[in-house]
């Protein structure tokens, strides 16, 4: 184990001090991959995503770690993730240094966990005193890592549609980049060693964010989260772990990452379950569209109706009534919406991506009335 | 394995305290005696001390009387290289480092086995620089393609043993244990092999 015997804070080689980064400017304007809405089955599948889990040998894990072990964690990282290119650009962005507004975009944008954005690790870490990372490729985000989450270091890349195989293959790619300047901590009874047993092995995860209106609106969501219980698949909400559901948005990932190849891993989700999950989901559409498709216009123009002339917006209403368009438009019920400007606007209604837009702090009030102004100025011009 | 009388078999029951220690129970015993129903709950180890999941037969009055003679000692194993223990760990839900694998292995056994399904084997990716290591990086190549072998004796024992959960909740006592019996030759076949046996339930 490193035991450095700098005092904490201290920094902890001779190399110059580098800067934290900086958060590209107006970045809450740009479109992300995951909400590109293109892709294979992309009127069922939001996107596909692969993380990984590494952590470095003889590195205590982040939670145990003193802040000194992490900076040097960090700085360990930093050489070698800043030599690849995670898209056309990389950013790096330090978030112990960084404000909460900063953080609350990226956790919005997909590129950092609830936890990595709050700062909030166990009793002993604290935002301040945890260094801490994200590095991701402009200018699409598909590429991810943070530094000094649970692990030492969690990639992601995420794919719009249904392309589960192709965001492996470009993670694996990544991560064996990474390999070649980095020692993982790796078993080989165990594989890859994680802080938390439940990522022990292949350290990776698949998941799919799934739209659901039909299968919610049949009341069969239910049969699908006992059916992925059944295989071990976990459904979580929009925002991942302990996030809620809305707006019919899900995701489905695997829970098991021991005894596993990651190309069975893959499979599992991929060629067993989630054919069937978009087959029923398309069906049940199917049916809303043959046996009430006076109701289904209904719901979806009077969805239309409120997002064009509410005053007041919450962003639990309004992702409900922009799934209930999105649906509209999948199936051809509204023609006049294109599903990308809808996915940005699904963006751009989140709390902190709507201040930013607004260029000022707004408190509750400020921001349903905001929301519902950016949403009647943004369906006016598509 | 029969605790005296019939014995039914295991099957499981999350969040059931281990009769002997406060550890969860992840060894659920049901057996007939003189034609009363007898469950016993116990954990990992304290099913291995018991004789429950050994291979020798334990009459029942026995393991009661083991049972009865209290609590057994907490496990105090701590990591060399960090310190963790396992009351640490369970408290604070991750591990200090990767050699608390290695120092924690009896407790965490019951846990893999949970969260992966009764799998004990990576099976999959290897760093480069292993494969690149002569003999282990070629033994571990070998491996992964027996483990995938193994893997599917794995999801069967695991199928299985929900059969047998599901069988002996429904009293279909002579059902249950002829799973029982067709889990025990999976079982066995697996504690042939050396490397997958470890940590198995």
């Amino acid at each position: 184990m490193s035991a450095p015997d700098e005092p904490n804070g201290a920094p902890a080689d001779n190399r110059p001090e580098r800067s934290g980064g900086k958060l590209p400017e107006r970045l809450f304007e740009a479109g992300t991959e995951w909400l590109r809405a293109g892709g294979e089955a992309s009127d069922v599948v939001l996107s596909s995503r692969a993380r990984i889990a590494r952590n470095l040998a003889g590195q205590l894990f982040v939670h145990k770690a003193a802040p000194t072990d992490l900076r040097l964690v960090l700085e360990a990282c930093r050489d070698v993730l800043e030599s690849i290119p995670l898209g056309a650009r990389n950013t790096w962005l330090e978030l112990h240094e960084s404000p909460a507004v900063e953080r609350s975009l990226l956790l919005e944008r997909h590129l950092i966990s609830s936890q990595f954005a709050k700062g909030k690790l166990g009793p002993k870490r604290r935002s301040n005193d945890w260094p801490r990372a994200v590095i991701f490729g402009l200018p699409d985000e598909r590429s991810a890592v943070m530094v000094n989450e649970e692990d030492h270091l969690r990639l992601q890349v995420i794919r719009s549609g249904l392309a589960l195989r192709e965001a492996w293959a470009e993670a694996d790619a990544i991560d064996d980049r990474i390999e070649a300047g980095l020692d993982y901590a790796f078993s080989p009874r165990l594989g890859y060693l994680t802080a938390c047993p439940t990522n022990v092995g292949t350290g990776v995860r698949f998941s799919v964010m799934l739209h659901l209106p039909g299968l919610r609106m049949a009341g069969e969501i239910e049969k699908v989260k006992h059916a992925a219980a059944d295989m071990s698949l976990a459904v979580r909400g929009f925002y991942g772990e302990g996030s809620e559901a809305f707006g019919d948005f899900y995701q489905l990932s695997n829970q098991t990452t021991l005894g596993k190849s990651e190309a069975q891993l893959l499979d599992e989700l991929a060629e067993k379950i989630l054919p069937e999950v978009i087959e029923y989901e398309r069906q049940s559409r199917q049916r809303l569209l043959e046996k009430r498709r006076w109701q289904l216009e209904d719901t979806v123009h009077r969805a239309i109706g409120v997002l064009h002339h509410a005053r007041l917006l919450g962003v639990d209403e309004t992702m409900k009534l922009l799934s209930i368009v999105r649906l509209g438009v999948c199936l051809g019920v509204v023609d006049t919406i294109d599903v990308t400007a809808l996915h940005r606007l699904m963006l751009l209604v989140q709390p902190t991506h709507l201040q930013q837009a607004a260029g000022k702090n707004l408190a509750q009030d400020g921001r349903k009335r905001e929301r519902a102004r950016a949403v009647r100025e943004r369906l006016a011009a598509m | 394995m029969p605790i005296g009388g019939r014995g039914l078999g295991s099957y499981t029951a999350p969040g059931v305290n281990c009769d002997r220690c406060e550890n969860e129970a992840t060894v659920h015993e049901v057996t007939i005696s003189d034609g009363q129903v007898l469950e016993v709950h116990l954990c990992e180890v304290c099913a291995q001390e018991t004789g429950v999941v050994s291979g020798s037969p334990a009459p029942v009055e026995e393991i009661l009387k083991k049972i009865a003679a209290g609590k057994a000692a907490e496990p105090t194993a701590a990591c060399e290289a960090c310190g963790t223990t396992f009351a640490q760990f369970k408290q604070a839900g991750r591990l200090g480092c990767p050699e608390c694998y290695q120092a924690l292995e009896k407790q965490l056994g019951p846990i893999l086995d949970r969260a992966h399904q009764g799998a004990v084997h990576h099976v999959g990716k290897v760093p480069k620089r292993m494969m690149q290591l002569g003999g282990e990086g070629a033994g571990l190549v070998d491996r992964a393609a027996a483990l995938a072998a193994a893997q599917s004796r794995a999801e069967q024992i695991r199928r299985l043993r929900a059969d047998l959960a599901r069988a002996v909740n429904a009293e279909h006592y002579e059902q249950a244990a002829q799973i029982r019996d067709r889990l025990r030759q999976l079982q066995h076949g697996a504690g042939t092999d050396s490397e997958t046996a470890e940590g198995t339930a």
